[in-house]
């Protein structure tokens, strides 16, 4: 990892910093990987390689993305294909929220802001955080930028380079590649599961949501977040109510 | 969804805005949120209950290549990776690449 510029002296400098610590980001790698399983996955649900493309560009929202294609791609009903994609997503406010004090100035209006928060997932957010405060404030913006249009980039080209690998390799490896998305959801989810009520509601969906997905009620994937997540929180809040009586 | 613009409508009404939306209300709300409201950790549960979901379908009812694979084999390997996911210090890249070997090699072994 690099030393941050001597004060970039205006904002293409702080931008490009932004690009660099990109680069040097653990995430850079984490997200080609990702993004290689997400390509061969809406190949092999039958997507153009523009639409993947644009899905990662736009989106720009991992588990969001895998509920499009899966439910885009199984049939699943509109309403619920939208209900669920944002309830997927609604981690991402406490991420914008929490980083708008570091990077906004006296003079900030809010259309400035809606580039940088489009960047916002928890990669970006990390290296935002952890090095914009080194910089001064009327380049912090700028820097976020950077930093979001390289991984984002990254992501983009890694999603085409997937779906045509895809299409090139054999079966056993377009199968391996699909497979990472399974399994690198479950032990990042898994290692990001700081709260018990976390670990529950991973058990419960795995068990809920095939066992609704085969009963063929209808919603069976908002079913099993609201029937799982509910149970889970109320674990979680029974436990502190216990632990906080006498 | 086979032609012209209705997937590309799809992506932007049922991909692109239901997430976009929560990084503009962020904008919108400022600083008047914590991280530790009820609420969000009442979404922060069933936003895991739903990944978990999409995980189970994956591996149980999935497209295209991976359906080639014997079921027996991909709960194979997403069991053994998630065993060596907590077994070699919680590393998710350690669970993922046990997963993929086990994947691979079950796919070779008992493969169609």
């Amino acid at each position: 990892m690099q030393a941050p510029p001597t004060e970039p002296a205006n904002a293409d400098n702080a931008f490009l910093y932004g690009c660099r610590t990109a680069f040097a980001s653990v995430f850079s790698f984490v997200i080609v990987f990702t993004y290689i399983g997400f390509g061969a996955l809406c190949h092999d649900y039958g997507f153009s390689v523009g639409w993947s493309m644009l899905s990662t560009a736009l989106q720009w929202a991992g588990p969001a993305q895998v509920i499009l294609v899966t439910a885009l791609g199984s049939g699943t009903a509109l309403f619920e294909i939208a209900v669920a994609v944002a309830l997927s997503s609604v981690r991402l406010l406490p991420i914008v929220v929490a980083l708008l004090p570091l990077v906004r100035t006296e003079r900030t209006r809010a259309w400035q802001l809606i580039h940088p928060v489009h960047y916002m997932a928890v990669s970006v957010w990390v290296e935002t955080m952890r090095h914009a405060p080194a910089l001064p404030r009327e380049r912090r913006i700028a820097f976020c930028n950077g930093v979001g249009f390289t991984l984002v980039s990254l992501g983009v080209v890694s999603t085409a380079a997937g779906y045509y690998l895809q299409a090139a390799l054999p079966a056993v490896f377009g199968a391996a590649a699909m497979f990472i998305t399974p399994i690198s959801f479950l032990t990042s989810t898994a290692r990001n599961s700081k709260l018990l009520m976390e670990k529950i509601a991973l058990g419960l969906g795995m068990v809920i949501g095939p066992l609704l997905a085969l009963s063929k009620i209808e919603f069976d994937l908002l079913w099993t977040g609201i029937l799982g997540g509910t149970l889970a929180y109320g674990v979680h809040r029974w436990r502190r109510t216990r632990s906080a009586a006498p | 969804m086979s032609f012209g613009m209705e997937p590309y409508l799809a992506l932007i009404l049922l991909g692109f805005l239901p997430s976009e939306i929560w990084r503009w209300l962020g904008i919108v709300l400022g600083g008047g949120l914590s991280e530790e409201s009820e609420i969000i950790l009442w979404v922060r549960a069933v936003a895991t209950a739903l990944v978990a979901a999409v995980v189970a379908r994956l591996v149980l009812i999935p497209p295209g290549a991976l359906a080639a694979v014997p079921l027996g084999v991909r709960l194979a390997a997403i069991g053994i990776g998630f065993l060596a996911f907590l077994l070699i210090r919680r590393s998710a890249f350690a669970g993922v690449l046990v997963g993929e070997a086990v994947l691979v090699a079950g796919a070779l072994a008992f493969g169609p």
